[in-house]
């Protein structure tokens, strides 16, 4: 059952590819972006296209190199490599990007990729209390409603806002839905199955398309749970992920937590269970979109309660037996917030707690493999 | 029962056999360029019941000679708390890593942490800086006792370390001083790591570098901390790992 799901995954990438081109020719635009803190309902209230782009891969970081210092998040530096050597085709498809001063690296670095393409740069506050934040933010949000009226000569109303808050706000429950299978102990997928339907399923032209394949999708695994169906055994150790991003190229962790016997069940990043927040329905749609994009816990907020409240729900939930903290090499940020999260794992849950810095080459696996069966000789 | 453990590092590989609880018998060679050769000649002609490998070469072999494998980290925990028991700390200074092990009262691995990836602060960086300063690693730590004054080296780096070595050399600083600022640096790197992951009470200093005199006084005097080196600290993961094998498998039998 599984191996046919996965091969449809595989059709479905290259059909979506095809679909897109289609929509392109009848002159939709497409609008690309690479962090969760874009509000894409915007763009899709403008009937535009909303893909995320590459960056998940090493292959064209040295062609990132050229520009960008070595001593980089890789994730960056993969997005402007796969930028500046033209081989994402979602980075092509795109008209204009949309990004934000997440963090100092990427700010500058979008400065160098608006030579390529337009992007336009959302100002981020790094606060998320609402007295301060707020109203910047809703003040950029709106500049954003009008860029993207100005690209696609459409007008974006307040009902086409609100029909696409619901849409995403569907796409982001039944995300949730697939992502809480792996609550069964044992569970139904590996952690490699989760990250690879996950990014597999994130490239639709129509929106609805990809939430009807990720139904499907938990469907099938809630009969593999009720056939008691599993790689795994109810011993086996159940890791939640939490950090930095992770995607298909960026996953070396993930492979290497599985090669040695665990089995990771939650994925707390923005890859993973930061997506699944729902933005109020009932509110005005732009204060709405401002404050429930302005709450998503990443660690370039300060103070980032949000991400302490994430975990010790999905600890509980997920039976947790133990916590890998992933920071990408020269992200301060989550560098530092480790030192948060390793108290809260080790003192208020008493689990083992593993905290790494890598970057997406393969040089450093023996060094990742025995902190990690060591970590796994812990739980 | 007859067990064994070996340990197979980046620089050398040891070998321990234990008789129940007793060590019977200790050997070591070179890891070279053919980790799992040597280290087959390294265990010709023992016999044991049952064998345990650790070190970065223990996965190949396990394909080898299909044996059980564990990390260092384990492996370092059960031979400290064999040396001395009770022991809460571990502070292990290898070849071509570097950690620190905090245990519980049973004797369980609680926190741990690694250096780096690179060689920084461990025996290889002290190898390549003797022979840079024309010291035998043997006396490397006799030598910088003999200092007569602080001397600052701030890169941790082996790479960076050597020409900073190059430059004091060339400024005509005496070796002995140059010596023991590499010696501090190793013991600084060490001391915050310790700090870090387990503050209090006595460290097992095992691996190796124990067996360097200056970087023990240096240390001792720099964490203010009792510190305990089992006779033969390099065959300390080794111990462990036959010790957890004859664990094993009399909880099989």
């Amino acid at each position: 059952m599984k191996q046919q799901l996965f091969k449809k995954l595989q059709q479905i990438a290259e059909q979506n590819l095809l679909d897109i081109e289609v929509h392109k020719k009848k002159g939709e635009h497409v609008v690309g972006f690479y962090c969760l803190y874009a509000p894409t309902e915007l763009a899709v209230a403008a009937n535009a296209i909303v893909l995320p782009l590459c960056g998940t891969r090493q292959a064209p970081i040295e062609a990132a190199e050229e520009r960008l210092p070595r001593n980089l998040c890789p994730l960056i530096k993969s997005s402007y490599g796969f930028a500046v050597t033209d081989t994402c085709p979602f980075f092509r498809f795109s008209d204009m990007i949309v990004a934000d001063t997440t963090c100092d690296g990427k700010k500058k670095m979008f400065e160098l990729m608006s030579d390529i393409k337009p992007v336009h740069v959302l100002q981020l506050p790094q606060n998320q209390d609402f007295n301060i934040s707020l109203e910047p933010w809703k003040n950029e949000i709106e500049k954003l409603r009008t860029v993207l009226e100005t690209l696609t000569d459409k007008k974006i109303t307040q009902e086409k806002i609100s029909l696409a808050i619901a849409l995403l706000n569907n796409e982001r429950k039944t995300k949730k839905r697939l992502m809480d299978v792996t609550k069964a102990k044992p569970s139904p997928l590996t952690g490699m199955e989760l990250v690879e339907i996950l990014f597999k399923t994130g490239f639709f032209a129509d929106k609805q398309k990809g939430i009807d394949l990720m139904n499907e999708i938990a469907d099938l695994c809630l009969q593999l749970i009720e056939k008691k169906e599993s790689p795994y055994t109810t011993e086996t150790p159940r890791i939640l992920l939490t950090g930095v991003p992770i995607g298909l190229g960026s996953d070396k962790v993930v492979k290497i937590i599985e090669q040695s016997g665990a089995n990771v069940v939650a994925f707390e990043n923005c890859s993973g269970y930061k997506q699944t927040f729902q933005v109020n329905e009932e509110k005005d749609p732009m204060l709405a979109l401002s404050e429930q994009y302005l709450s998503i816990p990443c660690s370039v907020m300060s103070p980032n309660q949000g991400r302490i409240d994430l975990l010790k729900e999905m600890i509980s939930e997920f039976s947790i037996d133990g916590v890998v903290d992933l920071t990408w090499q020269a992200c301060h940020t989550y560098n530092i917030e480790s030192y948060h999260i390793q108290k809260l794992v080790q003192e208020s849950f008493g689990l083992p707690f593993l905290h790494l810095e890598t970057d997406y080459s393969e040089s450093d696996t023996e060094q990742l493999r025995v902190r990690i069966e060591a970590f796994l000789e812990m739980t | 029962m007859i067990s064994a453990g070996i340990d197979i590092g980046s620089r050398s590989i040891e070998c321990v056999i234990f008789e129940d609880e007793s060590m019977k018998e200790t050997r070591k060679t070179d890891t070279g360029f053919d980790p799992i050769g040597q280290a087959k000649q390294l265990i010709k002609g023992l016999r044991f019941d049952t064998i345990f490998a650790t070190g970065y070469g223990r996965n190949l072999f396990e394909l080898e000679n299909d044996a059980a494998t564990i990390t260092e980290i384990k492996a370092h925990a059960r031979g400290a708390v064999y040396f001395f028991p009770g022991a809460m700390t571990v502070l292990d200074i290898g070849g071509q890593d570097s950690k620190v092990i905090k245990l519980n009262e049973s004797g369980k691995v609680i926190r741990f942490e690694m250096n780096d990836r690179c060689a920084a602060g461990t025996g290889k960086f002290l190898e390549i800086m003797a022979k840079n300063l024309g010291f035998s690693i043997d006396t490397f730590g006799e030598q910088a006792l003999k200092a007569k004054k602080d001397l600052n080296i701030s890169s941790m780096c082996t790479v960076f370390a050597e020409s900073e070595v190059t430059s004091l050399v060339a400024k005509g600083e005496n070796p002995n001083e140059i010596a023991r600022g590499l010696h501090m640096a190793v013991v600084r790197r060490a001391a915050s790591m310790l700090r870090r992951v387990s503050p209090e009470g006595p460290v097992v200093f095992t691996g190796g570098v124990a067996n360097n005199i200056g970087i023990v006084q240096l240390l001792g005097q720099e964490i203010d901390r009792e510190i305990l080196i089992p006779e033969k600290p390099e065959m300390n993961g080794a111990a462990g790992a036959a010790l957890l094998a004859m664990e094993k498998e009399r909880k099989e039998r």
